[in-house]
């Protein structure tokens, strides 16, 4: 085990720029790396130029850069094939992902491949003192439970964490580091799945998991035209429209926009939950939000359970109000 | 088109939060008196593609389940759905074993049943989550892998997966077989019908110990396993919710208003 060393972060690029994600896991890296005084490093893939030296500003200590056009975009058999190379010469001990589209599918992979020990969308990462081994903690249960989990000899260790729960890491451009070429390229015969076309779906307004209000409405919402009313508030507000899985399964809101354990995980600034009750299945997806608004006639359902802010009341003889007054708010 | 289909059977995840119960002792979920197990959600979504693509391409669905005796009951959930077999993956060996042991007794059974085009999974498992034994089993078997499929198509002996992402979909293309994890956006699992309902009473559903799918014992051995559950706790919520004040909903409304004003 004295074998594998130090943090090796896999970072994502977005529209050219290091991602929020990997900004915030080399913040999180970094205070690991500290801690066990080793070093952090981060795999970047695809077009990377330049944003070596960005991952060394925000933290790392080595860059392993990997140019290959089958990387340009993400794609889960050749990136499973770097990042498992890459970790084989690397040897990290700990190695951190982000729990996104690319994350949850890298990770498994090349968890299976390299024969590591992960825990996926993880709350909080820590290395324990005495053994000095990751300590993840992660919902499980729906969020009905957080379990701790270690891996004692499987290397590395993996996590992948969710996104904007970690504090992003400070940005330092006085900070030195090594920037590492990736050597060899894609093996083409490995490819086994052909990305054939990526569509991407236009949505009205914000994308709910990139919204900082979420409005959201249950099966107490009663009809697809009430529901309708959700989003003149979500409007005002700049924000999107969530749903409950039984909402969904009335056909009032696309599956698309369900949060939750089986749908999305979001965490804005502020969650207005609806006439839902707060199933422990529909908490799971907004419990990260800074402030959630329990809008419900049955003063015992669970979402005040969980809300900072509550009105018990029919959600039609608020909502009027409300939207009305915060129009005007607005328009001061 | 054969179909090999792993589905696990766990807590009600509707169940009021109020009667989920653990024992941090044992790191376990007290299962609440009087509310049945259920098939993952997930994992029916699965049985659901299955089904879609045997109503387009015949051929044979097999369901298998590692758990207890009682996970016999999902496998008949799959058979009232349309699937036509299903074994039980059930030894004292095959207890609390993480991921790995899972997708390596799971990649065994799938061995020994074999003759299979596509191999589907759940995206992740409704109670302990750990989103991995698909892409694992994967690896096991040498396998291509597609995770988060919302749409599973078989055109020329190909499979062709809508696969989920942030904004939007990738279409894939991967041979037979492979394996599939499925998301929930694939749709709403069809309802049991009068035929599968009788052909799942009927059905007898054999038991497979570790023996009868030749796993060896070192691989099952919670000694080797590559990740261990240390703590279970109920998270403390400190959150207090205030109650806005107000002699009508519509006053009420106005004061939150206000608050919300500030809050964003």
């Amino acid at each position: 085990m004295d074998t594998h060393k130090g943090v090796l972060v896999c970072g994502e690029i977005a529209e050219g720029k290091l991602a929020p994600i990997t900004v915030e896991l080399l913040g999180a890296g970094r205070k690991l790396a500290n801690e066990l005084g080793e070093e952090l490093s981060a795999l970047l893939m695809g077009k990377t130029g330049g944003l070596g030296q960005e991952a060394i500003a925000y933290g790392a200590d080595n860059v392993y850069v990997a140019e290959d056009g089958f990387l340009d975009q993400y794609n889960s058999d050749a990136y499973t094939q770097v990042a498992a190379d890459v970790c084989r010469k690397a040897l990290p001990s700990i190695m951190l992902l982000g729990h996104t589209d690319v994350g949850c599918d890298l990770a498994p992979r090349l968890n299976g491949r390299l024969g590591g020990g992960l825990a996926v969308d993880c709350l909080s990462l820590s290395v324990d003192p005495a053994t000095k081994l990751l300590v993840s903690t992660r919902p499980v249960f729906g969020g009905n439970a957080h379990a701790t989990m270690v891996s004692k000899s499987a290397r590395p260790q993996m996590a992948t964490v969710r996104p904007k729960i970690m504090p992003p890491a400070e940005r330092s451009d006085s900070r030195q580091g090594k920037v590492i070429p990736v050597e060899g390229k894609v093996d083409p015969s490995a490819l086994k799945v052909k990305v054939v076309d990526r569509i991407k779906e236009e949505v009205e307004g914000i994308k709910l998991e990139d919204a900082e209000v979420v409005v959201a409405g249950g099966r107490g919402m009663g009809s697809a035209q009430n529901f309708a009313m959700l989003k003149e508030l979500a409007g005002i507000l700049g924000g999107a429209i969530g749903a409950t899985r039984p909402a969904c399964d009335e056909g009032w809101a696309p599956v698309t926009l369900q949060v939750g354990q089986s749908g999305k995980v979001v965490s804005p600034k502020l969650y207005i939950a609806v006439a839902l009750s707060g199933a422990m299945s529909h908490i799971a997806g907004c419990l990260g939000s800074k402030a959630i608004v329990a809008i419900n006639k049955d003063k015992e359902a669970n979402i005040f359970n969980v809300a900072h802010f509550g009105i018990v009341a029919d959600y039609k003889e608020v909502l009027p109000t409300l939207i009305a007054k915060l129009k005007e708010l607005k328009s001061k | 088109m054969n179909t090999i289909v792993c589905v696990k059977q766990v807590l009600d995840p509707e169940i009021p939060p109020a009667k989920f119960k653990i024992d941090p002792g044992t790191k376990q979920v007290i299962p609440p008196p009087g509310v049945p197990p259920v098939i993952s959600v997930y994992d029916e979504r699965a049985v659901e593609a299955a089904c879609r693509l045997k109503d387009k391409h015949k051929g044979k669905i097999t369901v298998i389940s590692m758990g207890s005796a009682k996970a016999a009951d999902v496998i008949k959930h799959a058979i009232s759905m349309g699937a036509d077999d299903g074994f039980v993956l059930q030894d004292p060996a095959f207890e609390n074993l993480d991921s790995f042991g899972t997708a390596y007794v799971l990649s065994k059974t799938i061995q020994k049943i074999g003759g299979y085009d596509l191999v589907l999974c759940g995206r992740q498992a409704a109670d302990w989550g750990a989103s991995q034994v698909g892409s694992i089993l994967a690896e096991i078997l040498g396998l291509p892998v597609i995770t988060l499929a919302c749409a599973i198509e078989a055109v020329d002996k190909k499979l062709k997966v809508k696969r989920m992402v942030k904004d939007g979909f990738e279409v894939l293309e991967a041979p037979m077989p492979s394996v599939v994890t499925v998301s929930s956006e694939i749709g709403l699992p069809r309802l049991p019908g009068g035929m599968g309902l009788m052909m799942a009473r009927k059905k007898q559903i054999p038991i497979w110990k570790a023996q009868d799918i030749g796993a060896e014992a070192s691989k099952l051995d919670k000694a080797n396993a590559h990740t261990e559950v240390t703590a279970l706790a109920v998270p403390t919520r400190k959150t207090e919710c205030e109650i806005i004040a107000g002699g009508t909903p519509a006053e009420a409304a106005a004061n939150l208003a206000s608050k919300i004003a500030k809050l964003i």
